[in-house]
């Protein structure tokens, strides 16, 4: 199939579902219809990295494009958005909220066509649009359960996202205008076509650009010290919605980052905005750890982990190089699948045990053997240990830093790094050895709907820990070219 | 256009109109009543318009005329009225508590203009645009922006805030008339519609948060922590 029918497939079936899911009035088929278009969408973005690795295509009217970076974060959307697919069956039945699943559904596929959707988009202008409406979607998933904490949780995200992105358009009106002075008053907004004037823009105001969009879409990103707005939405919204917050939407919104660097990159303030972009990682980096160490509830732990994983994929981009460029992208997809775990595994706990509390969950892994070994293992895999996919992403990361003149954000990286992984782990050891204060009741059962898709979640971070074909490494050293990335 | 070409008399018109937008967001900075927020967001937008259909006729762009059009329907009345309803609803006295002083808001302001003045001149000589008008809209559009932001944290009532966020873009879009005029059209239209849907879903949101919260004032919003 070509790029374009992939295409087509990919952006036509979730919306096919949420407009299905929204429009009946029964549970059931408001599942099935967001269940069958996330596989249909994960299907046909499979495909997508091979159309891409044989060149870019753009489409309708230049307004979408597969490139190399557009179609891996597809990938890395598509799986997240499926697997969350899964699990919300299993999880929002336990919510009691039958009459509201329509809606919900209806959300939730739209929420994943918004993510779908914005990676793929070559206009600089549209982009934006397309991350504003992933924030208006996911608003109301934030607030579904209409509690005290979750109107505030959306109250913060809406403002303080919307304050943000306001700034990447600031940003995209400066680099628009810093583009006319070469290319006349009008000419197409798309990214391409900023890249190769950059050369000849001033470079003021191609950084002050840079700048506002890197803030303003890291806002959306959850870079530190924009990010306060995440741990409250993540752990407030229903865990579905939170694994799709951190897995496809942080990386949706990173897409604009990355591009706007490699407008940066192919201009005269490459080096500048590498820093800028080091910094952010570092500050995301270290402040999350400070908060994992002295978290006290299951999902702001996971919520933080993310600011924590942004950070490094932040840092990732910010070495630049092959090194840092291919971490990062993998960083990408095995962040998604492990956090979606996570966040499953969290959402599970939080349910049987009718609790937030760190401290009142005991004896995870004597209750529930089989996900207790699940959430284990991938708690192991999301702080870095061998083995798993993260812990190749980081390495080549971290290679990607100590070769060069940001040697000292990679040892300091490292630390941080070893920081989290005693921190988290320490979290997970309270949740299962630590001896519970009272007997309490036994917690509920998890249904297989739940477990599944943290199953299959588990085996890609397994597999992609060992084996690292060599098509994967072409294909992201050829996206780190083509970003700019290496300099020539 | 060039931005050094322009007549005189087009550069003083949209000076002039650039700043009445600006003394206009003042205006919103100082004041306690909502309904002023209002009248002052929906006078800025008329500003921006005029600011448009200026921009279209001495710059050769007819298709801004449409924009200007736009602006009015949608800043001028629509939004505005979306709100007022929103308001209405709400029956809320229409006194905002603010946490600064409006006297003191407005010094605030000013040095916020100020600071937008050093890095528009910045950017200006770069460029070598000091002394157009392109340095007034960078200053204009950079001052509305933080004035917007103080007003997002001066005021914790849920519509003053979502005001405060439309002062954001309402910045943006003015100094986009002036220095990018030739920028695609469609963007600007999907932003104005862009804008409906925000409003609207803030609109849902705020009456989720009086059912469920029992106020709109974000200083009740403190459970989240930590």
């Amino acid at each position: 199939m070509t790029a374009g029918g992939c295409l087509v497939a990919l952006l036509a079936a979730p919306a096919l579902g949420a407009a299905i899911a929204a429009g009946s009035r029964r549970p059931r088929v408001a599942e099935a219809a967001n269940l069958i278009g996330s596989l249909i969408a994960l299907a046909a973005a499979l495909p997508l990295p091979f159309c891409a690795a044989h060149g870019d295509t753009a489409l309708l009217g230049d307004y979408l494009i597969v490139d190399r970076l557009s179609a891996w974060v597809s990938v890395c959307t598509a799986l997240v958005y499926c697997l969350s697919s899964l699990f919300a069956i299993g999880y929002m039945r336990t919510l009691g909220e039958d009459a509201k699943l329509p809606t919900f559904y209806g959300l939730f596929a739209l929420f994943g066509w918004t993510t779908l959707l914005a990676p793929l988009v070559n206009n600089v202008g549209v982009y934006w649009i397309a991350i504003e409406l992933t924030t208006l979607v996911s608003t109301f998933l934030v607030a579904f359960e209409r509690t005290p904490e979750s109107m505030e949780a959306a109250w913060k995200y809406i403002m303080i996202v919307s304050a943000g992105i306001s700034l990447a358009l600031l940003g995209t009106v400066l680099i628009y205008w810093a583009g006319t002075f070469s290319l006349g008053p009008s000419y197409a907004l798309d990214w391409a076509t900023l890249t190769a004037a950059a050369p000849r823009m001033s470079p003021a105001l191609v950084m002050l650009a840079f700048l506002l969009a890197l803030v303003g879409y890291g806002t959306k990103v959850g870079l530190v010290p924009m990010h306060t707005w995440l741990p409250d939405a993540h752990a407030e919204a229903p865990a579905p919605v939170s694994a799709m917050l951190s897995g496809a939407l942080l990386n949706a919104a990173m897409v604009g980052v990355v591009r706007f660097l490699a407008i940066a990159n192919a201009s005269q303030v490459a080096r500048e905005a590498h820093v800028a972009m080091v910094l952010f990682g570092l500050a995301s980096l270290a402040v999350a750890a400070f908060f994992i160490v002295r978290q006290e509830r299951v999902k702001r732990l996971m919520a933080y982990s993310s600011v924590e994983h942004m950070g490094v994929i932040a840092l990732g981009f910010g070495f630049g190089g092959p090194f840092g460029t291919a971490g990062a992208l993998f960083h990408m997809l095995g962040h998604s699948l492990n956090k979606g775990l996570m966040f499953f595994g969290a959402g599970a706990a939080m349910r049987s045990y009718g609790t937030t509390d760190i401290a009142r969950i005991r004896d995870f892994g004597r209750h529930f053997p089989r996900v207790g070994v699940l959430w284990l293992a991938g708690a192991v895999a999301i702080t870095g240990a061998p083995v798993f996919a993260l812990f190749f992403s980081e390495f080549v990361i971290l290679l990607g830093g100590f070769d060069q003149r940001f040697a000292w954000a990679a040892y300091l990286m490292a630390a941080l790094l070893i920081l989290v992984f005693i921190a988290f782990l320490n979290q997970f050891r309270i949740m299962y050895h630590e001896p519970g204060e009272a007997e309490t009741d036994a917690p509920a059962r998890i249904s297989a709907w739940c477990v599944t898709p943290m199953a299959i979640a588990l085996v890609p971070l397994l597999v992609f820990g060992f084996w690292w074909p060599a098509a994967i490494w072409n294909y992201f050293e050829a996206a780190a070219h083509a970003l700019g990335m290496v300099a020539s | 256009m060039t931005l050094t070409a322009l007549p005189p008399i087009a550069a003083s018109i949209f000076g002039l109109l650039a700043i009445a937008a600006l003394l206009l967001t003042f205006v919103m900075l100082g004041s306690r009543w909502l309904d002023h927020y209002l009248y002052a967001f929906a006078a800025e937008s008329w500003m921006i318009a005029g600011l448009s259909a200026t921009v279209g006729v001495y710059a050769g762009y007819p298709e801004l005329i449409l924009i200007a059009l736009l602006t009015i329907v949608f800043r001028g009345v629509l939004l505005p009225y979306l709100i007022w309803r929103i308001i209405q609803r709400q029956a809320a006295d229409h006194e905002v508590e603010v946490i600064l002083r409006p006297s003191s808001s407005l010094l605030v302001g000013a040095a916020a203009v100020i600071f937008a003045l050093v890095v528009a001149y910045h950017i200006g000589a770069d460029l070598g645009l000091v002394g157009t008008v392109a340095v007034l809209a960078l200053t204009v559009m950079l001052a509305m922006k933080l004035i917007g932001f103080l007003m997002l944290v001066f005021r914790h009532e849920a519509i003053s805030q979502v005001l405060g966020l439309l002062v954001l873009e309402n910045g943006i879009f003015l100094g986009a008339q002036i220095l990018v005029p030739g920028m695609p059209m469609l963007f600007e239209i999907v932003i104005l519609f862009d804008l409906l849907v925000a409003v609207a879903c803030f609109g849902i949101l705020v009456r989720y948060l009086r059912s469920a919260i029992g106020s709109t004032s974000s200083l009740g919003l403190r459970k989240l922590r930590g």
